[in-house]
């Protein structure tokens, strides 16, 4: 249909018009790309939008009228003065789509942008307490190791440069930083083994140990230096708590895709549950695991007969290598 | 003069008597393995001066000291420990922390020497052992002696403390016991939820009280699942009430 007019002035005409109604949705995309409405605002846009239309339309017809002034086209200025309600609403509902979409394209931005940070923030901040619960190295046993060796010096110099080396060992392993590389079991029962070596030097005849390792473990991943501090918590109930010769004992099993360390040491029960209740490293240990994997049931712990048993299941991780 | 080391590392001990070799008037009577050990040799050999370690098995340093009636003078050995290190400087005592310098060994050495002329280790050590018997670790036990034996109570064991003469008498299950202690200490140290002074010379843990039976006129006592019985004084019993939220 074409209404009897020249293509020529219906093309100056749509272009016009679509040029304005074209920049009124560009106007409004803008302004809502920076000042999105509240929810229970939503009626602003609308009312935004019927502005915008009845401006882009108004302006359309004045600069129409100052191109059509040749009395030629005073049917189509007639035509245009006919519609001009027509127009508005067309506008109004093209504008309108406009904004709703952009409202609802800002909105959901935003909101992924809000969770993108919150995300990075829970992380940053669990990364920081995984740091600070693997470092907690306890100072008392540096300084305690220091001493022996200090004292080795006088009396058995090889043995204190062969401490020294342990020391040093140990520490670098605990300096580990990336969170995210676990290492192997192997790695971590040789580290573990160390620290046992240099508490067996600070203690003397008091402290034996026996570790049970079965070779399929050996190659299974497990995040660094989770079970020193439960290793750390058996001897600290192990030696300060009784006055007799103490065996810690350790075995690493597989178990039903996971990885199952168990902690044994004896301990006086007149004297240690007041004192220590699971222990601090205990709990160092079940946060870093909820940390790591959502579960709060991977530390058991039970006292029977004067033996301690902790008892830690590791789950397989992805990166699982044989 | 005598000398005792306590203990539990064997190299720690060995560093001290190495040090005294430098000291020919020093004369090492004794090592011990733990305070248990400490106590029974300072009883037996009363020793001058003893190198005490303050984390051992069993009893801590403190502890042990807490049941010696006379204490010797005592220097301090500590590898890490912040609540003792500040009971040590605001007590003006002197520590080595570990590990020390045979030049700073010697120093304590002088200033032991020097202070002894002056001051008893007693007048000492009686307000350092006041202040650190507040630390976390002790909060929850109270160390007794009892016929050379050292028994170790957990504070949830104890019924009820009675004021005698210059002592606390501790009654629990297996009986009572003696502390060389004021009731206003315990006040202090013990969980106030948990423990009430219900008169001048009665405290009571709540969790053993049965039931409250009135008394003679504005007095009630508390009946004791021990079948132990507390006297309850006016204003006592304004606390318990209080703490029980009647």
């Amino acid at each position: 249909m074409s209404y009897g007019y020249s293509l020529n002035v219906s093309a100056t005409d749509s272009l016009i018009t679509n040029g304005l109604v074209m920049g009124a949705c560009w106007i409004i995309s803008n302004i809502l790309r920076y000042y999105l409405p509240y929810s229970n605002r939503y009626w602003y846009v609308l009312v935004l939008s019927f502005s915008f239309s009845i401006a882009a339309i108004v302006l359309s017809k004045l600069l129409l009228n100052l191109v059509l002034i040749d009395p030629v086209y005073k049917d189509y200025i007639l035509f245009l003065s006919n519609t001009y309600w027509l127009r508005v609403g067309v506008a109004f509902l093209l504008v309108a789509c406009m904004a709703i979409i952009c409202v609802l394209w800002y909105t959901q931005e935003e909101e992924q942008e809000n969770r993108q940070r919150k995300n990075d923030a829970e992380k940053l901040s669990r990364d920081a307490e995984l740091y600070k619960l693997r470092q907690q190295l306890q100072p008392h046993f540096l300084f305690n190791s220091l001493n022996s060796i200090s004292a080795l010096i006088g009396s058995d110099p090889s043995q204190a440069r062969k401490m020294i080396h342990q020391l040093s060992d140990f520490l670098r392993t605990t300096l580990r930083k990336d969170e995210e590389q676990w290492v192997k079991m192997e790695e971590e029962l040789e580290s573990l083994e160390l620290y046992l070596e240099i508490e067996k030097v600070r203690f003397g005849h008091r402290l034996s140990t026996s570790i049970i390792k079965n070779e399929e473990c050996l190659q299974m991943l497990v995040p660094p230096m989770l079970l020193q501090p439960v290793v750390e918590n058996a001897i600290k109930f192990g030696l300060y708590d009784t006055t007799e010769a103490v065996t810690i004992q350790i075995s690493v099993i597989h178990e039903n895709d996971s990885l199952k360390v168990t902690v044994r040491n004896p301990f006086d029960p007149e004297t240690s549950s007041p004192r220590h209740g699971t222990g601090f490293g205990l709990n160092s240990v079940k946060r870093r695991l909820y940390l790591l994997f959502a579960r709060t049931d991977l530390v058991e712990t039970s006292a029977k007969d004067h033996v301690f048993t902790t008892t830690i299941n590791i789950p397989k991780h992805e990166n699982y290598n044989h | 003069m005598k000398i005792i080391i306590i203990d539990d590392e064997p190299l720690a001990r060995s560093i001290i008597k190495e040090y005294l070799q430098y000291h020919p008037d020093l004369e090492l009577i004794a090592e011990c393995n733990d305070g248990f050990e400490g106590v029974k040799a300072i009883q037996q050999m009363q020793p001058d001066l003893i190198f005490l370690d303050i984390q051992m098995p069993k009893i801590n340093g403190f502890e042990m000291l807490e049941l010696i009636e006379e204490p010797p003078a005592v220097i301090f050995t500590t590898a890490f420990d912040e609540y003792a290190i500040k009971a040590f400087e605001s007590h003006a005592i002197d520590y080595l922390l570990k590990p020390f310098s045979r030049d700073r060994f010697d120093k304590a050495i002088s200033k032991w020497i020097q202070m002894s002329k002056t001051i008893s280790p007693k007048q000492h050590l009686t307000p350092l052992l006041e202040s650190v018997s507040n630390s976390p670790a002790e909060q929850h036990r109270v160390v007794v002696k009892l016929a050379g034996k050292i028994r170790i109570i957990p504070v949830d064991e104890i019924h009820y403390l009675e004021a005698a003469d210059d002592y606390v008498k501790i009654h629990t299950k297996d009986g009572s016991f003696l502390k060389n202690k004021t009731m206003g200490h315990f006040e202090t140290v013990l969980n106030k939820t948990q423990f009430v002074r219900t008169h001048r010379s009665f405290m009571v843990n709540i969790t053993e009280i049965t039931r409250l039976d009135p008394y003679e006129k504005d007095n009630h006592l508390a009946i004791l699942k021990s079948g132990g019985r507390v006297p309850v004084s006016k204003s006592g019993f304004v606390k318990l009430k209080s703490v029980l939220g009647l």
